[in-house]
């Protein structure tokens, strides 16, 4: 797979030029890694495939939206931002947050691995009772 | 019709649409009945196998914007990657939906076998393609059952389920499963289809096929349903290209456009053309759908014809390592795998576009303007698939 590193200012222009040139957006997908956040914008003409790349920082990643360009585009950048805690400005339908109910807040979003809550003592069930204790998910 | 409905937090507030009073007021004291209200449609509704959420904006009776809530049943399992080790993973790609299973784990296996520059034996590539199409074929006649039940067909909707019932009989045969195939493994497939089975295979979809005919007959044919489809719902081949659609939804639209044609599995050896309609209406993506239907029978004949011998499997050593994107051709369209791998047992990233999470926008596209009892027909005709889309 061949990438095209660009930065994330660049992204409009680029997205734009991509149209005009008839390329079809396939998807729009988010790795997150130990230092870093990878975008990858992927179009498609006549099957061929173009990726574009963008390296974020995974405290403050912010992008602009390519919903101008390609309206269908506004599912994958609110999937980024509840998924992976991605700020992307001018999302022509923006659901704010609410498109993923997620019981942990931007779930692939943090470099952190969530850790377990443990119950207090006073709220452990006594041993031999079948009653199930319930925990609220940690959140990051 | 004249109560405003709390909206949910993210749609849009309705009160930037003019009162009645308002409206008097601009027509110099005529009174006019608009105003507009909010609907919500599902996550539970009768016509919706499976939940998602429609905030319909409504003036009289007609729908001006919708907007679609999903993540009612978003089960994180691109997450799940993290955990599992890669070999393992390909049962919970099938696990990504009930109806397409066997393909989310065929291309799962083929981003990884590209990874690893594994070369699939030809026989395996061939079954891949028979259950693929046997998954295609019943995927079509479980759509038609529903969309024939949210139009009132309820006969027509007992027969295409009465018909499917025979397919999912032979993905028991063939495979020992009737949802979750289990038979896909990275490096080829785990069972063989013998020529008894190979047998039973033509003489059980030539019944499939006589009896689909006369069901898809009888629906396409059928006054009522012209009178409910045809010319409703429009998407334009420049519409559709635009939202991105995939599948019947964008062939509809006079776009010829198949990942089957990339040539993956057995698809390079089978003849096959894309079928189009140029009308881009509902009754066109219906048509598309039961067309199908027989193309994949016509597939699953010349594959059985042209089976190769040989083994259906080849080890698997090592790890992979590096980036993939996968495309194959599910029921409802292009379905994209991204895989990114570090040389572990576990893969760093798993994602999947699902075709229905493509179609969505022209979901949206489509509800505005319709007439409000032409939403459940609506969204029927892009046969949506939430389980796969929310992943």
């Amino acid at each position: 797979m061949q990438f095209e590193i660009i930065a994330p200012d660049a992204l409009l222009q680029k997205a734009s030029g991509l149209k005009n040139d008839g390329y079809r957006l396939v998807q729009i997908g988010a790795t997150r890694l130990p230092k870093r956040l990878e975008l990858t914008y992927t179009f498609d003409l006549n099957g061929g495939l173009r990726h574009l790349r963008m390296e974020l920082s995974p405290t403050a990643a912010r992008m602009p939206s390519i919903t101008s360009v390609y309206w269908g585009a506004f599912l994958y950048e609110n999937e980024l931002h509840d998924l992976f805690n991605v700020h992307v400005d001018g999302i022509a339908v923006d659901f704010h947050g609410t498109l993923y109910q997620t019981t942990i807040k931007f779930p692939f979003g943090s470099t952190k691995a969530p850790q377990a809550n443990p119950l207090p003592p006073s709220a452990k069930p006594p041993s031999g009772d079948a009653t199930l204790a319930t925990t609220s998910m940690p959140r990051p | 019709m004249n109560s405003l409905i709390s909206s949910p937090a993210h749609t849009r507030n309705p009160q930037s649409a003019p009162t009645v009073a308002e409206q008097r007021t601009a027509t110099g004291g005529t009174p006019v009945l608009r105003g507009r209200t909010i609907i919500p449609f599902g996550p539970q509704h009768p016509v919706l196998p499976e939940p998602i959420h429609l905030d319909l904006v409504v003036e009289d009776e007609k729908v001006v914007e919708a907007r679609p809530s999903i993540g009612f049943i978003h089960r994180g399992l691109e997450k799940l990657v993290e955990k599992k080790d890669y070999l393992e993973f390909v049962y919970i790609a099938e696990r990504i939906c009930g109806i397409c299973s066997f393909i989310h784990g065929q291309t799962y296996c083929q981003a990884v076998e590209a990874m690893m520059a594994i070369d699939v034996p030809r026989r395996a590539a061939y079954l891949r393609s028979i259950w693929g199409e046997l998954s295609r074929i019943h995927s079509h006649l479980l759509w038609l059952g529903l969309m024939a039940d949210a139009m009132g067909f309820e006969s027509l909707f007992m027969h295409s389920w009465r018909v499917r019932e025979r397919v999912l009989n032979l993905i028991e045969a063939t495979t020992g499963g009737r949802v979750i195939f289990g038979s896909c493994k990275i490096g080829g497939v785990r069972r063989d289809i013998d020529p008894e089975q190979e047998k039973l295979l033509l003489s059980e979809l030539d019944k499939v096929e006589k009896e689909s005919r006369e069901i898809t007959r009888v629906f396409l044919r059928d006054n009522s349903v012209k009178q409910r489809l045809c010319g409703v719902g429009v998407l334009s081949r420049q519409e559709a290209d635009d939202l991105g659609c995939v599948g019947p939804t964008l062939r509809a639209s006079g776009i010829g456009q198949d990942m089957r044609k990339l040539g993956y599995a057995a698809y390079s050896d089978l003849e096959f053309a894309p079928i189009t309609r140029p009308e881009g209406d509902s009754f066109a993506r219906c048509v598309v759908r039961c067309e199908e239907i027989f193309q994949s029978i016509r597939l699953i004949y010349q594959a059985i014809a042209r089976l190769p011998e040989g083994e259906i499997s080849v080890k698997v050593t090592g790890n992979p390592s590096g980036e993939h994107i996968a495309r194959t051709e599910q029921p409802r369209g292009e379905v994209v795998y991204y895989l990114k791998a570090n040389g572990t047992r576990n893969l760093q990233r798993f994602r999947v576009r699902t075709p229905t999470f493509a179609n969505l926008p022209a979901l949206v596209k489509l509800l505005q303007g319709c007439d409000l009892a032409d939403v459940p027909i609506l969204v029927l005709t892009i046969d949506p698939c939430i389980s796969c889309t929310e992943r």
